[in-house]
Order: C-alpha cells, then structure tokens, then sequence
C-alpha cells in the first residue's frame, strides 16, 4: 500500500514498517461489549445477585401495591416466620445440590425426626432432651443412609433419595399410627420441643426462634463453606468430581460428610418444625422437598453442582414467602400464587443457563 | 413420573402377592380400595370394614393410593379385585370422574360397588353411595356458630380455612353448607367463595394438616385482625388456626368450627379450642358397606337410599358442651366415646 512516489522510501529503514502497526502493550483481546454483555459478566461473577435483585424488586412492587400493610414490620416479621422451616430444609438441600445432587428426602426425613422427637417424648416418656438427641442422630444417620447407598453403592441420587423419601414417609406413618400429637399434650409433657414456636417481640415484629435459627443455620454452613477446606471441597467435588479425585480430595468422604450433615439440618429443622406448627403433625410438609429445591433454584444454586452461594436459597426462600404475601395481600387466589412460583422457577433456571454460557 | 410407576409397581406387586394368598379362602370376597392410608379417617374406615368382614366370614382385601390424588393406584386395585372373583368393591374415589370406566366394568362383571365417604360423578355411577351429609355437617356448625353469637352475627367476620385449590366436592359441600347455615346468601352452591356477604373475610387453603391451617389463618388475619367466626375444613387444621390465633394474641372471643369427630379434634372440643365440631362415622360407613355385599352375594338385594337423598346418610351429630336451642347436639362425653382415629 506504500505510495513510492510521495514518500520515496529508504530500503535500510527497516523499522519504517512498524509505524503503522499497534503501539500500545501486548494485552487480551478486549471485547467490545454491549449492556446485556456487561449484565451476564456482572451476574457471571456474583451469582447470588440475581436472586437479591429478584428480591429487592419484588418487595418494592408488592410494598407500592399494598402499601403499609405489607411493610408493616409484623408482616415482615410474619413471612420470616412463613418460611422458616422451608429455609432450613432448602440450607439442607443447598449442601447437596453444590456437589450436583439432589436430595428428595428432606421434607420427609424432617418429618419423620419430628415425629421421632415427639414419640419418644410424650409416648415413651423419655425425657425431652434425651428424645430431641435421638432425633437429631437420628436424622444424621437417615442423610448418612442416602450417602452410602451414593458413594458406596454408587446409585444415582436421585434414585437414591426417591427410594429413601418413601422409605422415610412410611416409617413416619407407622411411629405415627398417622395421628397427630396435639399442641395441649405437648405443652404438658414436652414444652421443649415447641421451643422455636416462641418469639420475642421487636418493634411490631414479632421474630420467633425459629425465625433466627433458620438465620443461624445460613450463617453457620456460609463459613463452613467459605471459610474452611471441607467448603472448598465441596465446591470441588460438585465442580467436577474427577478433578477434584486427581487432585487428592477424598471425594467419597466429603459426600458423605454432606449427605450426613444435610441430614442433621433437617433435623433441626423437625425440631424448628414442632415449635412452628404448634403440634407433631405427621401430615404436614408433603410437599416441602420440592419446595426445598425451588428455593435453591431461585436462589441461583446451579443444579449442575459446584457454582452458587449458600446465601442464595435463604433469598430464594424469602422471595417465595414475598411473593406469597404480596399476591395475597393485593387479593390474588391461591392458584394463581402457585401459578406465579412456577414461572420464577423456570425464570431462574433460564437464567442460570445463560450465565452458564460464559463458563462454557 | 418414574416415582409414580415405581410406586405402582410395588403396590401392584404387593396386592398380586396378598390377592393369591387369599383366592382359594373363602366363598365371598370383598375389596376396600381407599384413598391413602395416611388419613386415620380412612384407617377407622379400614379397622370397620375388616371386623365386620371377619364377624360375617367375608374375605377382605385391602388397597389404598399413596397419597390423595393417586388415581391410578386405585383403578389397579378395582382390576384386580376384578380378576380375583370379589362380590363387591367398596371404594372412597381420588378422582370421583376418571374413575366411573373401571367403576362400569366392575359391575359389568357382577360386582356390587358402593362408594364410600365420597360420591363418584355421577353419583348413580355406583350401585350405592355410603357417606356423610358434608353439606349438613357444615350447616350445622354454621347454625351453631350463628346462634352462639346471638345478635352478633350480624357483624362476624368469618375466616374460611378450606382444603385445596382443586376444591374436591367435600370441601365445597362443607364450606357452603357453613355458609348457609350461618345466614350467608350462597352464590353458586357448587362454587366457593362467590358470596357477596361482606361478613366473609376470605377463603385460603389448608392440605387438612396442622401446618396449612396456621399459615392459612395467618394470611386472614393479616387481611383482618378482627375475624371472630372460623370454619375450618376439618381438625387438624383447627389444630393449626388456634395456633395461628395464640400467636397473634387473639383466641379470645373467636369461633373455631370443624368438620370430622377424630379424637384429637374432640378432645381439642373438650378443652376448648374447637367450639363445636361435626362427626362423622367413617367406621359405620364401612360396616355398613361389608354388610351390603354379604346381602348382595347372599340375595341379590341391593342397598338403598336414606329417603330425601341420592345415598345412603351414615349420620352426622354435632359434638359440643355449649348446646344452642334449635340445633341439635351431642355431648362431649358421647363424641369421645364414638370418635374415630
């Protein structure tokens, strides 16, 4: 493209090519990027934003729609209380979906524990303490269940924690005769199991224990996540198991350790459960797995394992219990609030997908 | 879906165990497919068929779906029964339509089928309808709310704890016949909450568990805290609305009505919780119905209809220590003595 000509041209002036070329430093190829390019980077490096910004939206459209009513800080306090129970179990179910399971128990090993704890107590007489101890080995032992039969016998988890739901569910039935153990007798015989039904008044709000043990669980496993190598593996072994095997993660032992410990949250969460409900209730929760699991995804836990934060369910949760009361208090019918919950479950999924492209 | 055909297959799997266990046993057999075996309802319902059974030398075989809603379980147990040469299928429907074709084919092959608890669609689908008057069982914890207020009535405000979305036709029946007998001008009598009454707070749904009739009653409250009437579904979930109340620091001067006479539900009666409940007697019901089989086998007579309905009324009474003139009632004591569960 050189003009002879004009600029006659020195054949020992070697550089002369090079003053057209790019002077600035060697660097990587820099995209020219657009808002949506910008956005999925963004949300790429801080999954948990999503879900916060879903939240934050939603508590300003459904706060101008019903006003006062919904801010009221007993409202507030009231959806915290709504979604306790769902809280821990999703906590529970956020350990397992990290290492790319899924857990279908939960809701039914919770229920059977609360049944456990309640039978020992005012049917055998054992006392409280004693019964609510059982209980919580008890719910570790049924998660350990589910990780041997995944790391030893190496099923599916899915299939593993299908088998072990009806399983639960029976033995529940059977402690239970099915029947309930009314709120009076517990009152007499064992108050302590109803210990997270009590609350303490602030403000308006009336904040139950189990309301702030969901809270507590959160934070408790958000440090075993981040801020110890047992997290760290967690994340590596729901990342990509082999890896994580090459580089010397005893991965069969950190499953195990989290089916086991995903079993003593729910656990807790049948104590927290007694208090919430009032009664031993072998009947409620059927659906709490399933619920379980939405509010992980809504939180952006990624169901392919190894990317999300432990914060993400607890806002997942909370945004289902928004949803809830907002579509209610502005007068929507049941149906169309389970309507709604559907689609933020499939809005969430979508966008983890497209996030996801990024990494692939 | 690979739960519920798992699930089938066990269930299958374990009726053609129980059935060729039986077949060479006795001259008649009868079958009792219920809806779960969750429900103590349907446990009682289970315990009256079999004692009956066993009192008339009847064969019985038992079935029940996994959960409410579990249709196919349920038509698996009718073809069963079917193939293993029963007189009579005695059946409490999880899907009251879907279930009429398999209902037909039963007949057809010379099975007596009488429906218990709940009527199929239509209800001269079965040979006979064993059940509980549910709108009367409303009514009359409506009438009684209505007259223990007095005057008051005119300004309840009345908080309806139903059961499911789907609105199963128990659940309509109960809570409008509540609403009537409580003075409320129905809209449609096959629809809930069409009324216009402004006494009506709202209707929310329950699942009939502990759990459902707290959150429930937290919802109504929150749309307002002055709801002093509440009809609930059944039991439990009054369990779970008094709960609700106590938290909210107001279960003093409100009504809690219910549906069903389990013992829990009583004894919650007795102490106060539940102003008055209306009871029903799942075990008659099953009794009653071995009996019609035997008949049927026997004679060749079918069962009839308690005059005035299209099935058989096995009975409701209201169970309360607080009587009102006009509505007739039973005390505690005796709703102790005949509760189920």
């Amino acid at each position: 493209m050189s003009d002879a000509t004009s600029t006659p041209r020195r054949s020992d002036d070697y550089e002369q090519s090079l003053d057209e070329s790019e002077a600035s430093v060697a660097a990587f190829e820099s995209h020219d990027l657009n808002w949506l390019d910008r956005v999925q980077h963004f949300l790429h490096r801080n999954p948990t934003m999503v879900p916060v910004i879903v939240l934050v939206a939603s508590i300003a459209v459904f706060g101008f729609l019903a006003g006062t009513r919904f801010f009221s800080p007993f409202n507030l306090s009231l959806i915290l209380q709504q979604v306790s129970i769902i809280g821990v179990l999703a906590a529970a179910q956020s350990l397992v979906i990290l290492t790319a399971g899924i857990d279908l128990s939960v809701g039914a090993n919770m229920v059977l524990m609360s049944v456990i704890m309640g039978q020992l107590s005012v049917t055998v007489g054992l006392p409280t303490p004693i019964a609510i101890a059982v209980g919580l080995i008890g719910g570790m032992a049924a998660g350990g269940l589910n990780g041997f039969l995944v790391t030893r016998v190496k099923l599916p988890p899915f299939i593993v924690t299908l088998g072990t739901w009806n399983i639960f569910f029976a033995l529940n039935l059977w402690l239970s005769g099915a029947q309930s153990i009314r709120s009076q007798t517990l009152d007499e015989q064992a108050p302590l199991l109803k210990l997270f039904g009590r609350s303490v008044a602030f403000g308006g709000a009336q904040i139950t224990y189990g309301s702030i043990l969901m809270v507590l669980v959160f934070a408790v496993l958000w440090y075993m996540l981040n801020r110890t190598a047992w997290g760290r593996h967690v994340y590596a072994v729901g990342d990509d198991k082999e890896a994580a095997e090459l580089s010397g993660i005893r991965t069969n032992h950190t499953l195990m350790s989290v089916y086991m410990l995903a079993g003593l949250v729910c656990a807790i969460g049948a104590w927290a459960s007694i208090g919430r409900v009032g009664s031993v209730s072998p009947q409620s929760f059927q659906e709490a797995n399933l619920q379980s699991i939405t509010a992980v995804v809504i939180g952006g836990i990624s169901l392919f394992g190894g990317r999300g934060s432990i914060v993400g369910p607890l806002i997942g949760a909370l945004i289902v219990g928004v949803f809830n009361s907002g579509l209610r208090l502005v007068g929507v019918d049941v149906l169309w609030q389970v309507f709604a919950i559907g689609w933020l479950t499939i809005l969430a999924v979508a966008i983890d997908q497209w996030i996801r492209k990024l990494s692939s | 879906m690979k739960h519920k055909t798992l699930t089938t297959a066990l269930l299958s799997a374990a009726a053609f165990g129980l059935m060729s266990g039986l077949a060479s046993a006795q001259d008649i057999g009868a079958c009792l497919v219920t809806k779960t075996d969750i429900n103590p309802f349907f446990v009682k319902m289970k315990e009256g068929a079999t004692a009956k059974a066993e009192e008339l030398g009847i064969e019985l075989a038992t079935y029940a779906g996994k959960v409410d809603g579990d249709h196919e379980t349920q038509v698996q147990a009718i073809e069963t029964c079917i193939a293993s040469g029963a007189k009579g299928i005695l059946v409490t429907a999880s899907d009251t339509k879907a279930i009429v074709p398999v209902v037909k084919k039963a007949r057809d092959a010379g099975l007596l089928v009488i429906a218990l608890d709940t009527p199929l669609e239509p209800i001269d689908a079965a040979d006979a309808t064993f059940a509980t008057d549910n709108f009367k069982a409303g009514e009359l914890i409506g009438q009684w709310a209505a007259a223990t207020l007095g005057d008051e009535a005119a300004n309840a405000k009345i908080a309806m704890l139903d059961l499911s979305p789907s609105a199963p036709s128990v659940g309509v029946l109960r809570d409008q016949g509540f609403l009537k007998g409580f003075g409320v001008e129905l809209g449609d009598p096959k629809l809930i909450g069409d009324e216009d009454d402004p006494r009506v707070v709202g209707h929310d749904v329950t699942s009939g568990n502990e759990e459902g009739g707290r959150k429930a009653m937290e919802n109504l409250l929150q749309r307002d805290p002055e709801i002093n009437v509440v009809y609930t579904i059944n039991e439990p979930a009054a369990a779970g609305a008094y709960e609700a109340l106590k938290s909210f620091g107001k279960t003093d001067g409100v009504i809690i009505v219910s549906v069903d006479g389990g013992c829990p539900g009583v004894e919650n009666v007795k102490e106060g919780v539940i102003g008055a409940t209306s009871q029903q007697y799942p075990l008659l019901m099953a009794a009653k119905g071995i009996e019609a089989i035997k008949a049927w086998a026997d004679s060749g007579a079918k069962p009839e209809n308690t005059p005035g309905l299209d099935f058989f009324d096995t009975g409701v009474n209201l169970v309360t220590d607080q009587p009102v003139d006009g509505v007739s009632s039973i005390s505690v004591a005796d709703g102790l003595d005949r509760c189920w569960g």
